[in-house]
């Protein structure tokens, strides 16, 4: 016996095996991502000083980091769209364009966290920081594995195109949902940190 | 009376006894529910052992009981917490004597024993630096500060008047302790970078001889099983004594 | 003090020189116990190897419904095991916080806490992924005719366990990021300003809260402790359905009660935290969550132990374990109610009362039950029975002696004696008359050990020369037992199943049969 719906989706929940397996894997994100959010709330509520972000952090480039990860957003859906066309050249260089903007992003990050610390800003400079260094260096980790991912997808992975399109197609469609993810906890992050 | 057959130590405060009877109640509850499940449940496994009942019966009880029973307990759970436990917590830690009227003493933990900081005559407490803190002045209480000057600090040992409700400002300068008196019903944790405050009355001499405890009851490393302060409940006249000799000790 | 017996000779003089132990080692095996029981124990075993050998079965499906990620789940764990395991040997030695890690203390503790903290985020990535496969495998492979309301309750509890472990375990790996960044970066999330450690002041920036710690643990683990006993219940209520040959009473109360333990279980966390100055507002809603969640136990018992009603119960070795579950949780979660009114609470918080009741939920509660699913479900995965009175001695051995264990501290806890003491209390005049319990509880631990040996022989011996089953081993309804071969092959059955009645149709009136098995189609005797 095979394992089904690993590519169809069941009829009574609508979903095929991966796509509800990344839905849940998102909601134990929203709790992890929710659980350090709290925490921020919880300490800046408890310090006597906050520092306002604008005061310590680079607004413009984090504005860019935003631009670069929306568009990478965009070019991730490009890419599964394509494949849903059947257009396989057009994905590839969509897929591309996601990995390099994604670069980008980390490239811009490690700008801004070498420009602190040359300032010698760290962590343990204050409690902002520390969050800051915290909640930032975890959302570049799910930068850099949303990268592996799209790598292999890109190289070995896209063996599977020649033998089950559909299934390829899937996969891409779920590293979508995982990328639209980070994107959006940037758009959280980022107003958080910097701008509040 | 069930009190004592819980096996519940002394109790010295005045809030303790009414604590004690509900635990008591609480207990009296969980008894009634242990022996009357236990008790269906015996005679169930005996009445419908395979041996005595060789086939059993598809559809099983049709009786009420079951829910009867959850809603019983829901209903005297519900008892418990408005009949007692939302107004006693209340007293707990908001009805507060005035500090005029009370014995008013600071308590500091640390690795591993209890600072007592009384503010002397004057009733005000001097100011405390923790820089100034070192291996004979443990709160780090700087004797420059007026108010410091008539301060008493002792090391394991509160002593208190009867009868005079206690006001405890509650705090520690390294790691999470609690503050608990068994023979007083008064438990609170003691946090760095927090100031808790605690309140009781005495109710009951300490006998002589005797040595009544504060137990730390948080793990604070290695020496938590040793960190064991001393709670002396005086007259008020022996009371006064007793601080005069610390004063001139200090 | 004493040495400690036979085994004190063996221990290393650095951690107890004539065989007694020095404080060091005692925190640091209080705070290993409580972690390796919890995550690397029942956790594993109930959810890791029940869940994923039975489950699947169960429900009529060929395997997880991600085989690889299964694999991922299971190396994570191995390696976050290996990583807890060798912080015994660091200098200093493993963790030694208790296994609640309480701030500052856990920051400024030795090097072993570091590795508590790596292995923890392991054990929590395994639970993860674990979980995540278990939900879409119940979802996406039951058998066609296979119901949610069909499920057996062991399926559906091991559903709700895999939900509280998606969602909680989340906020205490970030709480393990943040301790590891205050350990090993400087930074001070849990450190207020000012602390004085060992006469130094500690040159951290200040500005953290240690309370913080205390919420993400505790959100954390009181849902765990439901990821404990749910997997339990659900293996009492299969062995108990199966040995009372009739359909359990209150099918569907079990079950919504347990979705709504579930969703409960995230608002009950500080009730482990009335002692930290918690105002009025807070401690009302806490207590009211607390008791609360107190029904749906009180429920699922209650349907369990009316299910006795009317049976033809067999006392089997498996039923034995599954039966003494029930008064022994019973005793544990009665004892819940005076820790969840926070006046009383005061009296009893950090004694032994509190690890009375929670040892009487895990031990004779979670363990026994594991114990039953172990002899149950022995014949699935072997195709032999375990030994029968091999088995009782395991059983009567293991109760009196649990119970002359933990049933004492109840009366310790009363008396005011704290918990987490390495000499357990003896220098506490408050404590003497309930220090004398020690000795016979320390005995009978030991006793109990020596019973494990007849279970361990047992399990061993029966692999190679038990009694042969077939493949339906206890005449069962479900699944695992009416459609696949003992052990189950590659792939699990030899044909896709397809179900058409309800888990439990035991004795149904006009069958010839004392079971009708889930997969036995429709016949005229059903009309
Ligand atoms: C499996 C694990 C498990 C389970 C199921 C529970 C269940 C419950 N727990 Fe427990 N608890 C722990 C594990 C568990 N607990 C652990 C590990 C700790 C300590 C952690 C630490 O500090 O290290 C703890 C600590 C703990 C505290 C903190 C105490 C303190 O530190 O001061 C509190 C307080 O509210 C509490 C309450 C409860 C309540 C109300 C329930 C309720 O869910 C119980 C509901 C059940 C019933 C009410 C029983 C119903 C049965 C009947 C009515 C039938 C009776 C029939 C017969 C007896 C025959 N628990
Ligand atoms: C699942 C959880 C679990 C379990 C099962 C146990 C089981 C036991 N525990 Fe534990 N305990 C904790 C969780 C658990 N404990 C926690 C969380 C703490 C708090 C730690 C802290 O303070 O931070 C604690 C603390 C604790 C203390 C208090 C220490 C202190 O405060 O100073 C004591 C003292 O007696 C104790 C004793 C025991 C005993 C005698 C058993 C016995 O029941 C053990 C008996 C063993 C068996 C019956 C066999 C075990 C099973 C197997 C060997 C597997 C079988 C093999 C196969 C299936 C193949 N425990
Ligand atoms: Cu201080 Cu324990
Ligand atoms: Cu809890």
């Amino acid at each position: 016996m095979d394992i089904p719906y690993t590519v169809t989706a069941r009829p009574d929940t609508g979903l095929y095996n991966g796509k509800l397996g990344i839905w849940l894997f998102l909601a134990s994100e929203v709790m992890l991502f929710g659980a350090l959010f709290s925490s921020y709330l919880l300490l800046r509520v408890g310090a006597e000083v906050w520092p306002r972000g604008e005061t310590i952090l680079n607004i413009p480039m984090a504005f860019l980091n935003t631009v670069i990860l929306i568009s990478s957003s965009v070019t991730m859906v490009l890419a599964w769209a394509s494949l849903k066309m059947n257009q396989f050249q057009k994905a590839r260089w969509c897929l591309i364009g996601t990995f390099l903007l994604a670069s980008g992003f980390l490239v811009v990050k490690f700008f801004e966290y070498s420009e602190k610390f040359a300032h010698g800003l760290a962590p343990k400079t204050n409690t902002f920081l520390a969050i800051y260094f915290t909640l930032t260096g975890l959302h570049g980790l799910h930068v850099v594995g949303g990268m592996v991912v799209m790598a292999f997808l890109f190289g070995p992975g896209a063996k599977m195109w020649r033998v089950a399109p559909e299934r390829y197609t899937n996969r891409v469609e779920i590293t979508g949902l995982y990328w639209h993810f980070v994107d959006l906890v940037w758009i959280f992050l980022f107003p958080v940190l910097y701008l509040l | 009376m069930i009190q004592r057959l819980l096996g519940l130590p002394i109790v010295a405060s005045e809030h303790g006894p009414q604590l004690d009877f509900y635990t008591a109640l609480v207990h009296l509850l969980m008894l009634a529910l242990f022996l009357g499940w236990g008790a269906y449940f015996v005679f169930a496994l005996h009445r419908f052992s395979a041996k005595r009942h060789p086939r059993a019966d598809y559809y099983g009880t049709k009786s009420k009981f079951g829910k009867q029973s959850e809603i019983v307990v829901g209903i005297i759970e519900v008892l418990f917490l408005v009949g007692f436990a939302f107004p006693a917590w209340a007293i707990r830690v908001n009805a507060f004597p005035p500090e005029s009227e009370a014995t008013v003493v600071r308590v500091i933990g640390e690795q591993f024993a209890w600072n007592v900081h009384y503010p002397g005559a004057d009733g005000k407490f001097g100011r405390t630096d923790i820089k100034l803190v070192d291996a004979n002045n443990p709160l780090g209480l700087d004797r420059r500060d007026p108010d410091a000057k008539d301060d008493i600090t002792t090391i394991n040992q509160l002593s208190l008047p009867i009868d005079k409700p206690v006001i405890v400002h509650l705090s520690s300068k390294d790691v999470i302790h609690s503050f608990g008196l068994p023979y007083f019903r008064v438990k609170q944790d003691a946090i760095p970078g927090m100031t808790i405050p605690v309140w009781f009355k005495p109710t009951m001499l300490t006998p002589e001889g005797e040595s009544w405890e504060i137990a730390c009851s948080q793990l604070c490393g290695l020496g938590h099983y040793r960190m064991r302060g001393f709670i002396t409940i005086m007259t008020p006249d022996k009371f006064a004594g007793w601080l005069k000799e610390q004063a001139a000790a200090q | 003090m004493q040495p400690i017996p036979i085994i004190g000779a063996y221990l290393s003089a650095a951690n107890a020189p004539g065989g007694v132990m020095l404080p060091e080692f005692y925190n640091q095996l209080g705070a290993m116990h409580g972690t390796i029981m919890v995550f690397m124990g029942v956790v594993p075993l109930a959810v890791g190897g029940f869940g994923n050998f039975v489950m699947p079965l169960q429900i009529g499906a060929p395997d997880m419904a991600f085989p690889r990620i299964n694999m991922a789940s299971y190396w994570a764990y191995f390696v976050g095991g290996v990583v807890m395991l060798a912080s015994f040997f660091l200098p200093g030695g493993a963790a030694n916080s208790g296994w609640t890690s309480y701030v500052p203390l856990a920051v400024t503790a030795t090097v072993g806490q570091t590795w508590w903290l790596l292995g923890m985020v392991l054990l929590i990535t395994s639970s993860l992924l674990g979980s995540l496969n278990f939900i879409v495998t119940i979802f996406q492979l039951r058998a066609p005719g296979l119901t949610f309301m069909r499920l057996p309750i062991f399926v559906w509890l091991q559903l709700v366990t895999a939900y509280l472990l998606l969602l909680a375990f989340p906020p205490l790996e970030a709480a393990a990021v943040l301790q590891l960044m205050d350990r090993v970066a400087g930074t001070s999330f849990f450190l207020p300003s000012g602390l004085v450690v060992s006469g130094q002041i500690l040159g951290n920036s200040g500005g953290g809260n240690p309370l913080l710690w205390q919420h993400l643990f505790w959100f954390l683990a009181h849902p765990e402790v439901y990821v404990l006993i749910l997997p339990a219940m659900g293996i009492v209520a299969e062995v108990l359905a199966n040995n009372i040959r009739k359909p359990l009473w209150g099918y569907k109360p079990v079950v919504y009660s347990a979705i709504f333990l579930g969703f409960m279980s995230f608002v009950v966390w500080a009730h482990h935290m009335f002692l930290t100055g918690m105002g009025t507002t807070m401690s009302a809603f806490f207590q009211t969550t607390t008791m609360i969640i107190s029904i749906p136990s009180v429920v699922i018992l209650t349907s369990l132990f009316l299910s006795l009603w009317g049976a033809s119960i067999r006392f089997t070795t498996p039923m034995l374990f599954a039966l003494a579950f029930l008064p022994m949780f019973g005793i544990g979660g009665l004892t819940g109610l005076p820790l969840g009114l926070a006046p009383t609470d005061i009296h009893l918080h950090d004694t032994y009362y509190v690890i009375g009741h929670f040892h009487y939920v895990v031990a004779p509660g979670t363990l026994f039950a594991l114990f039953a699913g172990i002899y149950y479900w022995f014949p699935k995965a072997t195709g032999r029975y375990m030994n029968e009175l091999l088995g009782k001695i395991h059983f009567w051995g293991s109760f009196v002696c649990i119970n002359i264990v933990f049933f004492p501290m109840f009366i310790q806890g009363l008396a005011g004696m704290n918990r987490r003491l390495y000499d357990g209390g003896i220098q506490y005049a408050h404590a003497q008359t309930a220090a004398k319990w020690n000795m016979p509880m320390g005995h009978a631990a030991f006793a109990l050990w020596a019973f494990q040996l007849f279970f361990i022989f047992n399990f061993f011996w029966s692999i190679k020369k038990g009694r042969r089953s077939p493949s339906n081993a206890w005449d069962a309804t479900t699944l695992e037992w009416a459609a696949a071969p003992s052990p189950p092959p590659h792939g699990n059955f030899p044909e896709p199943p397809v179900v058409y009645r309800e888990a439990y149709e035991y004795s149904v009136p006009g069958h010839p049969r004392d079971f009708t098995p889930q997969n036995e189609p429709e016949t005229k005797r059903d009309k």
